[in-house]
């Protein structure tokens, strides 16, 4: 039960602390590389950059990536390694896929083994996924670099190179051969066909013989280390982590969901290491871990060893009484019945929607951490979670730093370090001060813009879907569960974290579908705007925010300055994320899961 | 004399004020109203959004008065609603006016001293005429007599006087002003008591120090500083943030009536306060920062406010809040660490001399001194049991008065010996031009002497050094406290003197500063300034000098005595009134506390919103969602109630806190982290857990006074 996650964050932290060493020796330029590779990247070397050159740099290279990943992705029906026939996605699919892995969100609105071809696998997702993982963190590069009060911040090519060959590319050899050895297929070839000793969903011949059953298959282990690592997500498989093919034993498990959770850790090391202040850098890790700590016990302690509310039925009604203009004597009586449960054996907590290859706290922890770390893998539904269990996932999302995705996450946690050391900084008596530097109007607003895009992306259409057809129309369910299914997407697409509720219907597949998602164009279309302003707004505006306050005069620490590196400093800055992430989101959590778990069963279906 | 008389009754006790009067409230409530003005309210982005809120829900009620229909909830819960709105913003109104109007009696109470006053000018032909002190121009020279009033700011160009100043510095002690060195400046409306001074008048009418004092203290109303500006940015990215909240939860609880609606299947859709925009205002106002944006401009101007009342002016508000973040104080020894007046402690023999012999040399040399040092030696000689009349002068002698060139003072006696006392090598130098050889031992009393903090005096008479006098500086009482305190406050002490290293390291020591720059001259001084600039720290430093000018135009605080020069004073950013030396001290407390109140407030503004959010967001969905009750921590008696209650409490809680950001929330030398636990304990957590309380207590007095139904 609990020796999973407790391994998990043992191996991890363990492992962040050398790995950190050599990221910072890395982007540092001090690692010796292989003599031609280290001769591609003096090529590469195009001079140092100022911040700007180097957000334009940056954007360029996205721009070329979604053009070319557009291209690959119309070229589909005519490219080889196609011999399934997989024909042209819808356009506003193609739109919301090219963003979704240019973003490194990977928000899928396909499928992957259904929809495209294995052309499309190596070419436009491997790609996608090394070289937009590399983009967040090469943007904290940049921004550590102007924390240290150089005029330039490095030369992005240079750093996309370092992370690509030097980091992601070792790391995704290692991780790929283990899990081959664990039976994650890896071949050019598109479909096996195998008897089947049982007759399957296939049915019958004639004959009364079971039909052979066709099984997709790929590069698929490939595709998935750096889907981890990348902290992608996308699964070669629509069914993601949880497909058998993806994640075949439950030591693939362990290394998939370590996998995701190494970089993450290891760069905020690496901030400390950089800039010289590691103490800092831990205090800023134990209040991430702690963090962590808590949204993985809350969702295991609510999912896995509560039953499902839905099963075990409400002894008693209840009636409230709810004042109505409309109604007799101004009064409604709102009344809930009792519902009887259902004789299902449930002392292994809530099984519905989970893989119990892996064991029964696997789904909730990885549900946990793929939300914390904006991977968006899944090896479960969480659409099924416990709705009150399922607040931890949202919280993951919606603070968006809790480890964040690599490099994104410590930059998101940074926005919510100034402002804490804005406001309450002053408490000390001295103008507010990050890094021995005074942080002044400027910082304050770009650091607010940043800030202020996610809750803009995530309630703005959240509320304009809930309220329309184009939001009721694709929820599984009404009511709360609906709501959360809504929230829950464009949450995911805000966070480009990219993993799925369920339950929302927002596939329209081929173009020649002839009935697709009722509402699949309008999502595709939102989610895909959302998951573009979401990912470089928060990245631009915190470099040009690093540049302003590391060309300022840093001033020694003294008694009289607040310390970065204490256990006081730590509850400062959980107390600006918890108090700040509850303002931002608790009524839209009190709306979805909260509503859900506290309110009639079944409620909504 | 009726000038004389006003000027004596104003002064300290005039601005100790209580912090609230009649008077002053009643201007501070007329302005809150005039305040309301769109034009003016724009100024303080928070406060407009409750404003347009306030107006918003106006239209509303206005609406169902005119169509008859109020909808599904009362009309007495909107009015209500909407009265705490418009009070919300009054408060606000009133804080600041309230501030504004004390700075503005603040400065009335100047003003009175600066009625026209009767001038003696001089004439070109150096004859006097009679004018106003309207007519005075900078370059004028009037001459001010014994129980006159100096009739504007000026440097004493002849003369000595002692001045009273009580009229700006509220301190009856008279002052001593004279010609030449740094006591030569005098402010006008101040009295001449005794004597009398030529004064060279340095600026006209209208443009004095207390003119600039008054435009300043009503000038802080308007003028705000960059760090209040970049606090006003954020709490308005804040207020953004939470429209952004408060937005999308209309199309939210939209959803939830229409699943409602179908789920108890009734023909019309029904109605929930969640989509009634009144209270969505209601709930926008209650999660804004309007706690921090109604006191953030009173905080600023109580800070300039307070300043003042210890008598310093301050250039700007800037120049107050720097204080605060000040890393390096430079202090000057004397006047400021120790006493300044040397006392003769000890008198030190050399081998073959006796301890008498010294002292009664000492003391004739002394005997027509009139220095407190020279002084100080004739009282110790006399301890030692020697007469009176044995160190009077005797007749016939002559006194050898000290210069800067010799550096030492003496006596030649009628005999014609010749008794002299110095610095000690100019004392041997005198020696050896006689032709005497140098005294052994000399050099290892004189580093005796030093090792102790003392000043050594060598004394010697017509063929031989006898021994040194040991002229020791008193510590001030405290100042060793002082110190550490300034160090508890994280700054950085650094005794500037004149004295050779080996005293300055040992007073360096005992006055326990962290380090000294001794043998210094003003080009050191500077240099030393710069150098701490330049490793980022910010420097404070007091002078009073016209060396000091350059200094004190550098220090990042410069803290200029108002006994000082007229340069001094121009290149600081703030004047002491009282001339006080430890006021440095108090300017750097006074400016932590400024920076203090506002982080606190902030804090505790923002941890406000949680409780809120407790009591309105299961009023909103009552209606839909009615099992939302169950995060109704404080058991609220009704959804039209929990939602009143909130509004009621982000209200009062602005009146509840004028005290605090007037006050100051005060500044403890604890050390940046204490402080920061201290304060995050108090202003953060207890800014969550105090308004469940407050809210819950509004709740129940409602219900007790049968105002909600």
């Amino acid at each position: 039960m609990w020796s999973l996650p407790i391994l998990l964050l043992v191996v991890t932290i363990a492992l962040s602390v050398p790995l950190s060493r050599y990221f910072a020796a890395v982007m540092d330029g001090r690692l010796k590389a292989l003599r031609f590779l280290a001769w591609f990247e003096h090529r590469l070397n195009s001079g140092e950059q100022n911040w700007k050159q180097y957000t334009v740099a940056m954007l360029a290279f996205t721009l070329v990536l979604f053009t070319y990943g557009y291209v690959v992705l119309c070229l589909q029906p005519i490219a080889p390694l196609n011999p399934l026939g997989r024909g042209i996605l819808a356009p506003s699919l193609i739109f919301n896929t090219v963003i979704s892995f240019m973003t490194n969100t990977n928000l899928q609105h396909y499928a992957g083994d259904q929809h495209l071809s294995n052309f499309s696998q190596i070419f436009f997702i491997l790609p996608n996924m090394f070289l937009s993982a590399s983009i967040g963190f090469c943007a904290l590069t940049a921004i550590i670099r102007a924390f240290r009060g150089a005029a330039t911040v490095g030369n992005f090519f240079v750093d996309m190179w370092r992370v690509a060959v030097y980091i992601y590319l070792p790391a995704s050899l290692i991780a790929g051969v283990i899990y081959i050895q664990q039976g994650m297929p890896m071949t050019y070839a598109s479909q096996q066909t195998v008897s089947t000793l049982e007759v399957g969903s296939m049915g019958t011949d004639d004959k009364g013989v079971a039909k052979p059953q066709n099984i997709i298959v790929g590069p698929v282990a490939a595709v998935i280390p750096i889907k981890m690592l990348g902290t992608n997500g996308g699964g070669f498989y629509g069914m993601n982590s949880a497909h058998p093919l993806e994640n075949p034993t439950a030591g693939s498990n362990f290394e998939t969901t370590f996998l995701m959770m190494i970089f993450p850790f290891t760069l905020v090391l690496m901030y400390g290491r950089m800039l010289g202040r590691l103490r800092h850098s831990v205090v800023i890790y134990c209040v991430m871990l702690a963090m962590m700590i808590g949204l993985i016990w809350w969702t295991v302690d609510w999912d896995t060893l509560r039953p499902n509310p839905a099963f075990t039925g409400t002894e008693q009604a209840r009636d409230y009484s709810v004042a109505a203009a409309d109604a007799p004597n101004g009064v409604r009586t709102v009344s809930l019945p009792a519902v009887a449960g259902l004789p299902v054996d449930q002392h292994l907590g809530n099984l519905e929607g989970k893989e119990l290859r892996f064991g029964t706290s696997a789904g909730a922890v990885f549900a946990a951490i793929t939300t914390d770390v904006t991977c968006g893998a899944v090896n479960a539904e969480h659409d099924s979670l416990n709705p009150i269990a399922s607040l931890a996932p949202f919280a993951g999302m919606w603070l968006n730093c809790v480890f964040g995705g690599k490099g994104v996450g410590m930059i998101n946690l940074l926005l919510f370090l100034i402002v804490g050391v804005f406001l309450a900084g002053q408490m000390v008596g001295r103008s507010p001060e990050y890094l021995g530097r005074k942080v002044g109007g400027r910082e304050m607003k770009l650091a607010m813009i940043a800030l202020l895009v996610h809750p803009i992306l995530i309630l703005g259409p959240a509320g304009a879907f809930a309220a329309s057809d184009w939001g009721t129309k694709a929820e599984s369910n009404p009511g709360p569960h609906g709501f959360s299914q809504i929230v829950y997407q464009f949450s995911s697409a805000s966070a480009n974290n990219g993993s799925a509720f369920d339950g929302l219907s927002v596939t329209y597949g081929p173009n020649d579908n002839q009935n697709p998602a009722p509402t699949a164009v309008q999502l595709d279309i939102a989610t895909g705007l959302v998951m573009l302003f979401s990912r470089y707004l928060p990245i631009i505006a915190p470099i040009a925010m690093a540049f302003y306050l590391g060309r300022k005069k840093e001033a020694p620490a003294s008694l009289g300055t607040m310390r970065d590196d204490t256990v006081t400093f730590g509850f400062l800055l959980l107390g600006t994320i918890t108090v700040i992430g509850a303002l931002l989101f608790l009524p839209v959590a009190a709306l979805g899961p909260i509503a859900e778990q506290l309110g009639p069963i079944p409620f909504g279906g | 004399m009726d000038a004389t008389l006003e000027l004596t009754t104003h002064g300290r006790s005039a601005r100790t004020q209580r912090l609230f009067t009649a008077g002053l409230t009643r201007a501070a409530l007329r302005q809150s109203f005039v305040m309301l003005r769109p034009d003016i309210q724009w100024r303080n982005p928070v406060m407009f959004v409750v404003e347009v809120g306030a107006a918003l829900t106006l239209l509303f009620i206005l609406r169902a008065l005119f169509s008859g229909e109020a909808g599904p909830f009362s009309l007495g819960y909107f009015i209500a609603l909407d009265i705490w709105l418009w009070l919300t913003v009054l408060f606000a109104n009133f804080a600041t006016a309230f501030a504004e109007e004390r700075g503005r009696a603040q400065a009335a109470s100047l003003r009175r001293t600066r009625v026209a006053t009767p001038a003696n000018r001089r004439r070109v032909d150096k004859s006097f005429e009679r004018v106003t002190s309207i007519d005075l121009k900078p370059g004028d020279i009037v001459s001010v007599s014994a129980g006159e009033v100096i009739p504007g700011d000026g440097e004493v160009i002849e003369g000595v006087a002692s001045v009273d100043e009580s009229a700006v510095t509220g301190e009856s002690a008279p002052v001593i002003r004279e010609a030449g060195g740094d006591r030569s400046g005098v402010t006008g409306g101040t009295t001449v008591l005794s004597d009398r001074i030529l004064v060279r008048i340095v600026a006209g009418y209208g443009e004095s120090f207390l003119d600039r004092m008054i435009a300043l203290v009503e000038g802080a109303v308007r003028q705000r500083t960059p760090n209040e500006i970049a606090l006003m940015l954020v709490l308005t990215a804040f207020s953004l943030i939470f429209l952004i909240v408060v937005v999308p939860l209309w199309p939210m609880a939209f959803n939830a009536e229409q699943y409602m609606t179908s789920y108890l299947g009734l023909p019309n859709q029904l109605a929930s306060l969640g989509t009634d925009v009144p209270t969505l205002v209601a709930l926008l106002v209650c999660l804004i920062p309007t706690t921090i944006g109604a006191l953030l401009a009173a905080i600023g101007i109580a800070g300039m406010d307070r300043a003042l009342r210890a008598n310093i002016i301050a250039k700007s508000g800037q120049a107050v809040e720097t204080a605060g973040d000040v890393d390096t104080v430079l202090l000057d020894k004397t006047g400021t660490i120790t006493l300044g007046a040397r006392r003769a402690s000890e008198f030190l023999p050399l081998p073959g001399v006796n301890q008498r012999e010294v002292g009664l040399a000492a003391a004739l040399a002394s005997a027509a001194d009139l220095t407190p040092e020279g002084q100080s030696i004739v009282a110790a000689v006399k301890q030692m049991g020697i007469t009176a009349e044995a160190v009077a002068a005797p007749a016939g002698s002559s006194f050898v008065e000290f210069s800067a060139q010799t550096r030492m003072s003496g006596i030649d006696l009628a005999d014609g010996t010749k008794i002299r006392k110095g610095a000690p090598d100019a004392i041997l130098a005198y020696l050896c031009a006689r032709g005497k050889a140098p005294a052994s031992g000399v050099d290892t009393l004189i580093v005796k002497a030093a090792a102790e903090g003392a000043t050594p005096l060598l004394v010697a008479d017509d063929n031989r050094a006898l021994g040194i006098v040991v002229l020791q500086d008193t510590l001030k009482p405290n100042i060793s406290q002082r110190i550490a305190q300034l160090r508890q406050m994280g700054l950085r002490t650094i005794m500037i003197t004149g004295d050779n290293k080996l005293t300055a390291a040992t007073i360096a020591k005992r006055a326990g500063v962290d380090d000294f720059l001794p043998e210094a001259t003003p080009e050191a001084k500077l240099a030393f300034l710069r150098k701490e600039q330049a490793e980022g720290k910010l420097v404070a430093m007091m002078g009073d000098g016209t060396n000091d000018a350059p200094a004190l135009a550098q220090a990042d605080v410069g803290l200029a005595m108002n006994s000082g020069t007229q340069a001094a004073k121009e290149a600081g950013n703030m004047v002491d009134l009282d001339s006080d030396p430890t006021k440095l001290i108090e300017v750097v407390e006074i400016g932590k506390q400024l920076l203090m109140t506002r982080g606190a407030l902030t804090t505790f503004s923002i941890a406000n919103d949680v409780a809120k959010y407790f009591a309105i967001v299961p009023a909103l969905f009552a209606a839909t969602l009615p099992w939302l009750k169950a995060i109704d921590v404080m058991h609220l008696h009704s959804p039209t109630s929990a939602i009143l209650s909130a509004v009621i409490f982000n209200a009062v809680i602005i009146p509840l806190l004028i005290p605090v950001a007037l006050r100051g929330v005060r500044y403890r030398p604890l050390g940046a982290d204490a402080l920061l636990r201290r304060n995050l304990l108090v202003w953060g957590v207890g800014g969550v857990i105090v308004p469940f309380i407050g809210i819950k207590a509004i709740d129940l007095v409602m219900v007790a006074l049968h105002l909600v139904a």
